[in-house]
């Protein structure tokens, strides 16, 4: 029982234990539930920092549990494993902290940090997934766990936006099931490997093995919210902003790029993925995917709606990236995984204290927010930037290694999908961010209660956020950044 | 090797004395039922462990050995099956203990031990007409236990039941009888030997699978099961639906595997198991219609009945661990859900679809187990079910025959269609919140340790599959 064969699992059982405590907990024990909350998300964090230095000095962490005769439950850090444990962990302390504030003296709140906790360590889990049946348990869970989230108001919407995510998601998961079976029958049991799982003998059931593909990324789709499985992700904004950031930025539509990531790359291969020709339909379907969620975010009246049709587009770039072949697509699809979390989690942080502190939900009542609310429309406008893509914040970068990735790979009109969608992107923000400034207020609003114009536990992480998306652009150069990280997971799949 | 395991027969004995005794002093009924499943709980571990650590036992009562006397013999199916009594059928019987013996009680701790003995015999039996004996001692025992609470409903339920599994009974014997004309025997090992493919061995296995069917509730024969499991009481539900219907599958798999294994994937296995898939999306279907919580399991039960014969056609090694894991798995997992409609019901005070508003603030540990259970029966992971699913899609695969496999995976889906309205319930919104009644609490426990076993199926696999290769039959 070394250091290098547990960590793992901890990662995983800092936030399932608390978890389950929670719900044990009486509701009204507040105090309680939020250092065992904080504290939780401070240990994951620190946990997860040991493991990154580790796997950079070269060091391997893994944990395997025997299930079936021949399959195990694996947990394994890789580089790819910890971008994306990173970055939850970093966003669930967050998350938490505003869900926090944002559920002050609502009903139920033992209920929903257990779940949420729980919706984290099943995150930690599809991350840290060694083999395509670990991933499947944990995905699975996830739509578990998400669920009790997405109702959790238990209104008639909450309720219906919860069928139709249910009725996505478990579909999604069947249909994913059936791949990872079809591959677990064809190959026998295969641990995710850097440049592909599948054996060279694999190569002559071509016919299943597209059919496999196309089940798993089919399945995964669901999540990551692609055209045209992604109308679930819109009907779900219903849910409380803290369930919000942890759909589209933490864990859920996350969990579905991540997936076609290490489909593509550590069970196919990325060679062998586009010797089968799977590739160029799956560019094609993120690049529709892209334009047409600008689009409908476009006509959208509701801030958060169109935040989430914007995530329909954002994710998008990830999996656009993965099906570009080359090094520098590869970067810019992984390290957007990052940079979209970052902002993303940032605009619906702000949405949230602008639902919360002055009753707004129509992106028209923003006129003059600025002047009332300048700390949150800051951050809101900082996020806003960085999805068109303006430098130095984090979003620029993505489209940058795109756009590069895209002439080297011999795909043109790839660098057309990014500006069509650049434009978009500023005619669905621009205007806004410009009213909340500049245009006359629309309405009295009513003087903040406290010193802060909203909260401090809403407005710290919001500010919080906004930083990293900036820094995490400014800083690039690192070798520590989502940049530098995404370097290393791509030197690592194209290593001959 | 009579001498040196004397544990096979108490499995047997044990209740059944419990059961005798506590008919005679019926005041002391319920002490003395704790006492019998105390000692047979300790001879199923004994046995279990014995089959686990040596592979098969067996005994002859009476000293008398094979063709002459009853032989008892454990291999792995048969340890795993009497594990799986020893432990969902005394967690749910618990529920009587809690009443403090009034004579409902009494009647169905005695039903529910006779019923044990019978199920265990059956377990352990290795030759076709004691298996029919046993068979008809488990009807007997339900047929019981339908009519425990002496209602109208339950009675025309009860004598439907009784009628119909007779029917069955009487083909099955017809079976035999021309197996025993052909081959001069009843072993189920020697007539593996013996049986020729012949009209008359042919006939036999026709007879005795259709019996063995319309007594299993295979679809088109499950007419019966409906009514029978929602008027009966749901602790009794709960062992019909996750024991006793699971008895003459036992018999089913004991005669294919061991008398007729040359069968196994062949044109009538096929039958079977499209049988098997007709009923999972008949079974779900109309579960997903049914606006009763009782009904929607019942039809459930129908529809994992289903997944059991998928092994027929498929008859590989996989295949079998994957049924034996529906069966095991479905045992706890409905016999979970019937206990927490039991609380439901009576804190409700009905069981349609929308008795779960409320209940689940109010009786959080209940909807904690609907929520476990309710997982294992739709096949997500970590449950029990999923590990069955998984095991039985696999197998399907292997054999290059994706049909099945997309039958087990939609099955699932149907079945998250019928689970999550139960479970949603909890989360709406209570336009008045009438007073709850007050429900027993020991039918919480029990449901919800019942649901912890389904989950725990999930998580450790590894030894129950141990278990199954003991046999190594199939």
């Amino acid at each position: 029982m070394t250091l290098e064969t547990t960590l793992p699992l901890w990662v995983l059982l800092t936030s399932l234990i608390p978890g389950v405590l929670l719900f044990f907990l009486p509701e009204r024990r507040h105090g309680v539930r939020t250092t065992i909350n904080i504290s939780a998300a401070c240990a994951k964090l620190a946990l997860t920092a040991v493991m990154v230095r580790g796997v950079y000095a070269g060091r391997r962490y893994e944990t395997r549990i025997p299930f079936l005769a021949d399959v195990d439950i694996l947990l394994r850090a890789d580089p790819f494993a910890l971008l994306f444990v990173t970055l939850s962990a970093a966003l669930w302390l967050a998350t938490t902290a505003y869900a926090v504030g944002y559920l002050e003296g609502s009903p139920h709140r033992s209920r929903f940090f257990g779940f949420f906790s729980l919706c984290v360590a099943s995150t930690m889990g599809i991350a840290l997934a060694g083999n395509l049946l670990t991933f499947f348990v944990f995905y699975e869970m996830l739509t578990i766990t998400t669920y009790p989230l997405v109702v959790h108001r238990g209104t008639i919407e909450a309720l219906r936006a919860g069928d139709v995510y249910l009725r996505y998601t478990i579909g999604g998961g069947a249909v994913f099931l059936a791949g990872v079976v079809l591959i677990y029958s064809l190959l026998g049991p295969l641990d995710f490997v850097e440049r592909g799982a599948l054996p060279l003998a694999a190569r002559e059931h071509r016919v299943a093995l597209v059919v496999a593909f196309v089940l798993l990324v089919g399945g995964l789709a669901v999540k990551a919210a692609l055209f045209p499985l992604h109308r679930w992700l819109p009907e779900a904004m219903v849910a409380p902003a803290p369930v919000s950031a942890l759909l589209h930025a933490v864990a859920v539509v996350k969990a579905g790029a991540f997936g076609i990531t290490r489909v593509v790359y550590d069970v196919y291969g990325v060679r062998l993925a586009h010797e089968l020709g799977v590739m160029r339909p799956l560019a094609i379907l993120a690049a529709f995917t892209i334009v047409y969620g600008s689009v409908q975010a476009l006509t959208q009246r509701d801030l958060k709606r169109r935040l989430a049709y914007s995530t329909v587009s954002q994710i998008s770039y990830i999996v656009l990236g993965v099906a570009i072949f080359g090094t520098l697509s590869t970067i810019g699809g992984i390290v957007h995984l990052v940079h979209q979390g970052l902002m993303k989690v940032t605009l619906f942080f702000c949405a949230g204290n602008l639902a919360e502190e002055l009753g707004i939900h129509e992106v028209s009542a923003l006129r003059g927010v600025g002047r009332r609310m300048p700390l949150t429309m800051g951050a809101f406008t900082v996020g806003a930037l960085g999805m068109i893509g303006v430098p130095p914040v984090a979003g620029w970068i993505t489209k940058w290694y795109l756009g590069l990735g895209a002439f080297t790979a011999g795909e043109p009109w790839v660098v057309a999908v990014l500006g069509a969608s650049a434009l978009l992107n500023a005619a669905y923000f621009l205007p806004l961010v410009y009213d909340a400034w500049f245009a006359a207020p629309a309405s009295v609003w009513r003087a903040p209660s406290g010193r802060a114009e909203v909260n401090l536990w809403l407005l710290v992480p919001t500010l919080t956020t906004a930083a990293l998306s900036l820094a995490v652009g400014v800083f690039a150069g690192f070798d520590f950044s989502p940049l530098g990280w995404a370097k290393l997971i791509a030197r690592r799949e194209f290593a001959e | 090797m009579s001498g040196t395991t004397p544990w096979i027969s108490w499995t047997i004995l044990a209740p059944l004395a419990g059961a005798t005794l506590s008919v005679l002093v019926a005041r002391r009924a319920v002490p003395i039922a704790v006492i019998a499943s105390a000692a047979t709980i300790v001879s199923v571990a004994a046995t279990v462990g014995q089959v686990a650590s040596a592979g098969a036992v067996s005994s002859a009562a009476g000293a008398w050995g094979a063709p002459l006397g009853i032989t008892l013999r454990a291999d792995g199916f048969g340890a795993l099956m009497l594990a799986t009594f020893g432990v969902v059928g005394p967690l749910v019987s618990l529920q009587a203990i809690g009443r403090r013996g009034g004579p409902r009680a009494r009647r169905f701790l005695v039903l529910w031990l006779f019923a044990w003995a019978s199920l265990n015999a059956l377990a352990l039996s290795a030759d076709v007409f004691n298996l029919y004996v046993t068979v008809e001692l488990v009807t007997l025992a339900a047929v019981g236990l339908i009519v425990v609470e002496r209602d109208r409903r339950a009675l025309a339920a009860g004598l439907r039941y009784l009628l119909l599994s007779l029917v069955g009974s009487l083909f099955y014997l017809m079976g035999v009888a021309l197996l025993y004309a052909a081959t001069a025997t009843l072993d189920t090992e020697l007539l593996g030997e013996r049986v020729t493919p012949e009209p008359a061995s042919w006939t036999a296995l026709a007879l005795m699978t259709a019996g063995l069917c319309l007594k299993a509730g295979l679809c088109p024969l499950h007419a019966w099961v409906p009514p029978a499991y929602t008027s009966a009481p749901p602790a009794v539900s709960a062992l019909l639906s996750g024991l006793i219907g699971k008895a003459p599958y036992v018999v089913l798999v004991r005669l294919w595997v061991e008398v007729f294994p040359g069968s196994l994937g062949g044109g009538a296995a096929r039958l079977l198991g499209a049988l098997g898939a007709l009923g999972i999306f008949w079974g779900s279907l109309l579960a997903l219609r049914a606006r009763r919580l009782k009904r929607v399991l019942a039809y459930s039960s129908v529809a994992h009945v289903g997944y059991l014969f998928l092994f027929f056609p498929l008859g590989t090694a996989g295949a079998w661990a994957g049924a034996a894991y529906v069966a095991v798995s479905h045992a706890a997992a409905s016999a979970s859900m019937f206990m927490a409609v039991e609380v439901v019901e009576r804190s409700v005070g009905h069981d349609m679809l929308d008795a779960t508003k409320g209940v689940a603030h109010r009786r959080p540990l209940t909807f904690v187990a609907l929520g476990l259970a309710g997982m294992s029966l739709m096949g997500l992971p970590p449950s029990g079910g999923f590990v069955a699913k998984w095991l039985l899609a696999r197998a399907a695969l292997e054999r290059g025959e994706w049909w099945w496999a997309a039958v087990v995976i939609a099955g699932g889906l149907l079945s998250a269609g019928y689970v999550f309205p139960i479970l949603r319930g909890a989360f709406a919104p209570q336009r008045r919140s009438p007073e709850l009644r007050r429900a027993p609490r020991h039918a919480e426990l029990v449901s919800l340790s019942l649901a912890v076993v389904a989950l725990a199926l999930g998580l450790i696999p590894l030894r129950l599959m141990a278990l199954l290769k003991l046999a190594g039959r199939s």
